[in-house]
């Protein structure tokens, strides 16, 4: 139920079951203040109960953390914990680590090469869409099991995959005359190898929304629209797209949020000890570092925060550009 | 689509917290009277046979006690106690080195052994208590030690007609024999030279006549020229010989995956990677001691681990009990009779050379009377981490030697300033 029927029910009930009372209450629509009954108490309660066991989950799993991890990114830790307040030092520390800009650079880089890979995760859901009977679900969970295949391993196979002197890809390279870098130790090539990994892993989940996303488009615009003589193509581009907007419009705000928090494959895939590791550490992986191996867990917070604010404006400006490209049916 | 998303998120965050609440169950108050289950952190998966050995064999004689061991790999070991000893839930008795005790023990995460009734160091080498020791009091019972030696790979040294290595080595033999020994065709090196600095560069640093710290622990030794000449030696390998392969290369795959599976002729390489080339199929391997610098100078650094009690155990008489066993001749043999380690138990280093003869293992006893203490200060990670960095870089041409080197010790000497 949305938020503003549920008072405006309440109160004809309201009106119903406990008669007239002092003046407002009669009117059908309810104003900001609700009024209140028993009926109508216990209604409430029952939601709230329903809600309760997510609703206590978020408090305390999300909520709160939120809350601490603001506070303590303005305060100093000891390595065995014990903080004292610092005020904004944190933050300036963050600000002036020489490290910031090309973290930074390449946490934008990898977003954007996961931004990039959409595209294909259309034409995928799109093809996947042709197919019918027993193999579209077989195709199906081809395409899923990256998504949900733990990242560790998923790291490892690719790690053996982009071997510099061993691996499958610069053998592969090798048979057509390339001869294929050091993908995950020379740091030219680092972000590049991840976002095609993120791009795989992510494939998946893509394209099971945007498959959903192309069966609510009504068949009859299609065949509207081949009397009238367009061809694929143009099918495409005029029906498909605009009313697909709304999936590669959630799907685009999740690869925002997951392409900036991009750390796993970093730790695993490039692992702590590597002449690359300099160049292709993101911005999350400088909070793993100073919140877990130098034990700098004021830094950590303050490097969570900015993330999260970051996080928050871009996410907000995402969604007012969808006003201008995203088609609500 | 969003409100699904959460949910999701929500069970996945509950279902990290039960298995969280599980983990940490353990430790959780009883009666030292009742059965008692010690949690024993321990990072190396080679030794884990060993370790559960003495463990099977202390349940046996203390029925009472359980112990319950917890492998977290080495990359990872560090990270995951500190944040576990944060929060209170570090394992009861765990595995500590010579490069963490000082920040352990000085930040009161350790129970103090010679508090301890029946406390006895006596058995083990002057130098491995000395180092497990702060301000009079001994936080480590001492486990085993370790010295690096030349690996090679005989089978190589044979096709290229070069003799085996001998005690009496030197760098410029090295140099000799990788240059015959490197065969590019064959996908053959003739050294693995990586950045690695308890195998590689601090003994190679030594053997030049520097050092990676003064025996006072105050000053960074990585600005002195004999230091710099170790590194450049080790880093002259791939950049001036072209005999060992690449940073990239020994990062894509590990130098000592490479050594065991006959791609590398030399490596140098402590004795507790020795379970590796032991199992590795079709590598017919020996080892032999490290070689002399360029001034005859001969030298390994020698490290050892310990086993510690943590501070905030619920459980401080049977952790004591069973630390007491680790350190006494009964497991220090299984650990001689395994081969995994040199235990730390005077006198059982021969029952570990005998234990695997297929290898010249008295090539890392020999070693001891040129054995340098593993450099450390009070808080050795801090600068450790830095340093490792410093020199990813360096190994992989991001930097040159002397900017770096120079970079190094002026981390270091900040850090150290700190203690």
């Amino acid at each position: 139920m949305s938020a503003t029927e549920s008072p405006s029910i309440a109160a004809r009930k309201a009106a119903v079951g406990a008669g007239p009372e002092r003046g407002p209450a009669q009117r059908p629509v309810a104003g900001r203040r609700p009024r209140f009954s028993k009926a109508h108490l216990k209604e409430w309660a029952w939601g709230y109960a329903m809600i309760a066991p997510l609703f206590l989950g978020l408090v305390i799993f999300y909520l709160w953390p939120i809350v601490q991890s603001a506070y303590f990114s303005f305060t100093s830790w000891g390595v065995f914990g014990g903080q004292q307040w610092v005020g904004f030092q944190n933050y300036s520390s963050f600000m002036s680590d020489p490290q910031l800009p090309r973290a930074a650079w390449n946490t934008v880089k990898y977003s954007l090469i996961i931004l990039a890979g959409i595209p294909l995760s259309i034409v995928f859901a799109a093809l996947m869409n042709q197919v019918s009977g027993k193999y579209a679900s077989l195709y199906r969970v081809l395409y899923f099991i990256p998504v949900v295949t733990m990242p560790a391993a998923v790291a490892m196979i690719w790690r053996w995959l982009y071997n510099g002197d061993y691996g499958l890809i610069n053998y592969l390279l090798s048979l057509v005359g390339i001869h294929g870098p050091h993908w995950v130790s020379d740091d030219r090539y680092t972000v590049w190898a991840m976002g095609l990994v993120g791009i795989w892993s992510s494939l998946g989940y893509n394209m099971i929304i945007f498959a959903a996303g192309l069966k609510n488009i009504p068949r009859q615009y299609y065949e509207a629209s081949s009397l009238d003589g367009a061809g694929r193509i143009r099918q495409f581009f005029s029906i498909t797209l605009p009313l697909l907007s709304p999936s590669i419009f959630f799907v685009s705000v999740l690869s925002v949020i997951g392409g900036l928090q991009m750390f796993d494959m970093v730790l695993m895939m490039l692992g702590k000890t590597n002449p690359a590791l300099a160049g292709s550490k993101t911005i999350a992986y400088l909070f793993y570092e100073d919140a877990f191996v130098t034990g700098n867990q004021g830094l950590a917070a303050a490097i969570a925060v900015v993330l999260t604010l970051v996080l928050l404006v871009l996410t907000a400006l995402q969604f007012r550009l969808q006003k201008r490209w995203v088609h609500y049916g | 689509m969003f409100r699904k998303a959460l949910v999701l998120a929500g069970a996945g965050a509950l279902a990290l917290a039960a298995t969280g609440c599980s983990s940490s169950k353990s430790s959780s108050g009883q009666a030292e009277s009742g059965p008692v289950t010690l949690t024993y952190g321990i990072w190396d998966a080679k030794q884990k046979p060993a370790m559960q050995e003495i463990a099977d064999a202390f349940h046996a004689s203390h029925p009472n006690i359980t112990i319950d061991i917890q492998l977290t790999p080495n990359a990872d070991y560090w990270t995951k106690l500190q944040t576990a000893a944060a929060s209170g839930t570090a394992p009861d008795v765990f595995w500590m080195s010579t490069t963490r005790i000082g920040l352990y023990a000085g930040q009161k995460q350790l129970l103090s052994l010679s508090d301890k009734p029946g406390f006895d160091n006596s058995p083990f080498p002057k130098s491995l208590n000395d180092v497990y020791t702060l301000d009079g009091k001994q936080y480590g019972m001492p486990k085993d030690f370790d010295t690096v030696g030349l690996w090679y790979n005989k089978k190589l040294f044979d096709a290229a007609g070069v003799k085996y290595p001998t005690a009496g080595w030197t760098w410029q033999d090295v140099i000799n024999a990788a240059q015959k020994l490197n065969d590019p065709g064959k996908g053959v090196w003739g050294i693995a030279s990586p950045d690695w600095t308890q195998e590689n560069l601090f003994n190679t640093m030594l053997q030049a006549g520097g050092q990676a710290i003064t025996p006072d622990h105050k000053k960074s030794g990585f600005d002195d020229p004999k230091s710099l000449a170790g590194l450049q030696y080790a880093l002259d390998f791939i950049t001036k010989y072209h005999v060992s392969p690449t940073a990239q290369q020994m990062t894509d795959t590990q130098p000592d995956q490479l050594f065991a599976s006959g791609k590398v002729a030399m490596f140098a390489d402590g004795d507790y990677d020795m379970p590796e080339y032991k199992a590795a199929t079709g590598l017919d391997a020996d080892v032999a001691p490290l070689p002399a610098g360029p001034d005859g100078k001969k030298a390994t650094v020698i490290n050892g681990l310990a086993n510690v009690i943590y501070a905030k155990t619920k459980h401080q008489q049977a952790a004591w009990e069973f630390v007491q066993y680790l350190g006494s001749k009964e497991a220090n043999e299984i650990q001689a009779k395994t081969g995994t380690v040199i235990p730390a138990y005077n006198g059982l280093s021969a029952t570990w050379v005998a234990s695997t003869p297929q290898y010249h293992l008295q090539s890392f006893i020999d070693q001891l009377n040129d054995a340098v203490p593993y450099p450390v200060s009070k808080n050795t990670a801090a600068w450790t981490t830095p340093m490792q960095a410093t020199l990813d870089q360096i190994w992989g041409g991001k930097l040159d030697l002397q900017t770096g080197a120079k970079q190094i010790a002026d981390q270091m000497n900040a850090e150290l300033a700190k203690e």
